[in-house]
């Protein structure tokens, strides 16, 4: 399944305009994109800056107004298990246990039973939660349910994991921890994976490359190869001195994001 | 310790009053037929409960013999004509509850019929109801279902139509089909609504089923209540009226240990 040529992402000329209350909104403006097979990618950009809305499009949720995404030279019709997708508010099911979480894609895909449950078991290890299996994500606390939502994606093997913020709600060193954990887990099955964040340092600490994007409309700003060693230490000189020039980048638009929020606050 | 503590705070105001009761009997304050003594009421209710005949083996066997007391016999009509009443109304408004949830459409076709008859109190059906069904359980029957349908639908739609779309986006991002979703994702995120409906709609047959049994039935709870009204035993209706208390706190206990269990996975779960 995961040929190295077949599942490369592109993206040409994409444009996506929302109908709002004060007229439209071009949350996207002719991102042109290619994304190779085993990437780690991240869009980084303020809130508003369209890396949400991309990352959605990737994944079929919403379809551009103009453009084309593909995959593997093929274009694509709504969601599906290739280009697996992880929220932010984790989206686990909270009717079901870890163990049922996890098998839902896989029964889903029609596994016999005892397949599942060694692919659940396997996971359930990879990912540390062999004391979890039968608890209920209401149970879990923030780090366990997100490690939970990347088990239940990477079950179905799809060669594409797509993470809108995943860490965003976690503390510092939570956070860290599934970073690392994602790491390994990347550098084993050696996925693609396009992960969208608002943190600089986290970008740093995990990315081949970062994706900048402007606030209003989201455009490509900066295209950033990243070629520090693996692991990456965070207080190292390379480190900052990236921190500081992709920062000013960040800040920039960050700043047009305030300008714009005032401007709407006194219009009302 | 803390619990008997706890216990015996709430048992004081129920008991001062029952010692207040008891009093104003005892010194005839008040007749006996306006206020039975408490202590004369468990007499009766007790005498009700208990077999009319003692026990021999002309009326053997024991179980029968055992349930055989008139407000048993009087409770398992009540009962019966509650659980199948329940029953028709709450199977018809689950699946129509799910298709209007589900679908725009259906919901535009029923909604505006089920708000028109939904105000119209199940009681307001009575003469209708012996018109169409005539005497008996039947027309009780089909006000009970009246009262439990429309808890259950609503609450059925409402629970539906609340579904956290992230749940959707997550099954179809993992592969479901529109059966698969809707059978494993809004059904179960659904149930909590749903089992509210329930517990709601139960609560509505018990007062639908006292009232029925006042019209057109010779047996149930509320049938013994009026005929008691008619020789002014007020024991007797005291007795009636604390039995059917009892009852439908057994039957919310019983369906809120079945829900518990259901929606063991919810975060807001009544312990």
């Amino acid at each position: 399944m995961t040929t190295t040529t077949t599942n490369r992402v592109s993206i040409r000329g994409v444009c996506k305009t929302f109908a709002s209350a004060s007229g439209e909104v071009i949350a996207l403006k002719d991102i042109n994109l290619g994304i190779e097979p085993g990437e780690f990618v991240c869009l980084l950009g303020p809130s508003g800056c369209g890396k949400s809305t991309l990352l959605n499009a990737i994944a079929g949720f919403s379809s551009p107004t103009s453009g084309m995404i593909t995959v593997g030279d093929k274009p694509f019709k709504g969601p599906g298990p290739d280009r697996g997708m992880v929220f932010q508010e984790y989206a686990l099911f909270p009717w079901m246990t870890v163990a049922q979480n996890i098998a839902f894609g896989l029964e889903i895909k029609g596994d016999s039973k005892t397949a599942i449950r060694e692919r659940v078991d396997v996971l359930l290890e990879t990912l540390h939660l062999k004391d979890f299996r039968d608890r209920f994500p209401k149970d879990l606390s923030g780090g366990m349910r997100q490690r939970v939502a990347i088990a239940r994606v990477i079950a179905l093997d799809s060669p594409i994991l797509l993470m809108d913020e995943p860490f965003g709600a976690l503390d510092a060193l939570t956070r860290r921890t599934l970073q690392d954990e994602l790491l390994r887990i990347w550098t084993e099955l050696k996925k693609t994976i396009v992960f969208v964040t608002h943190s600089i340092e986290e970008s740093i600490y995990l990315a081949d490359r970062i994706v900048v994007m402007t606030y209003r409309p989201g455009t490509v700003k900066c295209d950033k190869r990243v070629t520090l060693p693996r692991p990456r230490d965070p207080s190292s000189a390379d480190f900052n001195a990236l921190k500081r020039e992709l920062g000013q980048l960040v800040m920039e638009e960050q700043q047009r994001h305030v300008t714009d929020e005032m401007k709407l606050a006194t219009a009302d | 310790m803390k619990n008997i503590y706890a216990f015996l705070e709430g048992a004081l105001l129920p008991l001062a009053l029952l010692l207040l009761w008891e009093l104003c009997a005892r010194m005839g304050w008040m007749s006996a037929v306006v206020l039975p003594a408490p202590s004369a009421v468990a007499a009766k209710w007790l005498e009700s409960v208990m077999p009319m005949a003692s026990f021999s083996s002309q009326n053997a066997p024991f179980f029968p013999w055992m349930l055989s007391g008139e407000l048993v016999q009087d409770s398992i009509s009540s009962m019966h004509r509650v659980v199948v009443g329940f029953a028709v109304g709450a199977s018809l408004a689950l699946p129509l509850g799910l298709l209007m949830g589900a679908s725009a459409k259906i919901y535009r076709l029923c909604n505006p019929l089920v708000q028109i008859l939904r105000p119209i109190p199940p009681i307001a059906y009575i003469p209708m109801a012996i018109l169409w069904f005539g005497l008996g359980n039947p027309p009780s029957i089909f006000l009970i279902a009246i009262g439990a349908f429309f808890p259950v639908i609503m609450n059925t739609i409402a629970g539906v139509r609340h579904v956290d779309g992230i749940y959707l986006r997550a099954a179809r991002n993992l592969g479901a089909s529109q059966f698969t979703i809707f059978r494993r994702v809004i059904l179960p995120a659904a149930t909590p609504y749903i089992a509210a409906g329930m517990r709601i709609g139960m609560g509505t047959a018990f007062i639908v089923v006292i009232v029925s049994e006042l019209i057109a039935v010779n047996n149930g709870l509320g049938f013994r209540i009026l005929e008691a009204r008619d020789f002014l035993w007020s024991d007797k209706i005291i007795a009636g009226m604390i039995t059917i208390g009892l009852l439908g706190l057994g039957i919310d206990v019983a369906m809120n240990a079945v829900n518990n269990h259901l929606l063991r996975w919810h975060r807001g779960l009544e312990q």
